[in-house]
């Protein structure tokens, strides 16, 4: 088995099934706080995907999407936490 | 040699984000989910992208734009965590049934967002209506 099949056909099934399982979160969660938890968690693992993408297809370019991405995570749950902690109706 | 090297690395972050969305979906409560989320899923980037690093050796861009997201990642990942448990007690999310002692409890001033650091100025939870955030069965946190 060579490096690129195991990367296609273990790696990125992993990730993905991480993504589905994470999404079933999102889905149900019974708090806004479990969805903002589990859209974070979302977006890290979607580097984790852009990681892997980008070595498979030799691309170094796709790696600056991965930054900007771990950017807006960090800044998307700042913002939900800064306004749910505002929030008036307990 | 670099391959087994490279497999063993990917494997290992693969499976540690399979196991921190395994705990957000089986943790019992939120405080306990984000304990769980935060922690593996920054390991299993971090080993992802130290893949990258050694796949591309020739251009140090690749290192650097990884070394980067490490960095960053490692720095806001708990200030984030923190902020949103923070949040979140504050609007009242219940804790685990099982939970042994909730040492915020009355700590905070629910109005001026204080936290009150010495125990003997709590709110006395006897006089006041403040109930406690510990849940009281497995529907209310699952």
């Amino acid at each position: 088995m060579t490096l690129s099949t195991y990367f296609d056909f273990i790696i990125l099934p992993i990730l993905t099934l991480s993504v589905v399982l994470v999404f079933i979160r999102l889905f149900k969660g019974p708090s806004i706080v479990d969805r903002v938890i589990a859209l974070d968690l979302i977006i890290t693992i979607g580097i984790g995907i852009i990681t892997v993408y980008s070595i498979r297809q030799n691309q170094k370019i796709l790696l600056d999407v991965a930054i900007i991405l771990a950017l807006i995570a960090f800044l998307g749950t700042i913002a939900f936490s800064y306004y749910i902690e505002k929030q008036k109706d307990d | 040699m670099i391959d087994i090297i490279l497999a063993i690395l990917s494997t290992l972050g693969a499976l540690s984000i399979l196991f921190a969305s395994i705990g957000i979906l089986r943790m019992p409560d939120f405080y306990l989910r984000l304990s769980v989320t935060v922690k593996a899923s920054s390991l299993g980037v971090g080993l992802l992208l130290i893949c990258a690093a050694i796949m591309f050796p020739d251009d140090a861009s690749v290192t650097t734009k990884a070394i980067a997201i490490v960095f960053f990642l490692i720095l806001t990942a708990p200030i984030a965590a923190h902020m949103i448990g923070r949040a979140a007690y504050f609007i009242g999310t219940p804790l685990w049934k099982g939970t042994v002692v909730d040492e915020l409890d009355g700590m905070y001033n629910k109005e001026t967002h204080e936290l009150q650091s010495d125990p003997d100025k709590a709110i006395d939870k006897s006089t006041s209506t403040f109930n406690d955030q510990i849940a009281d069965n497995d529907k209310e946190t699952r």
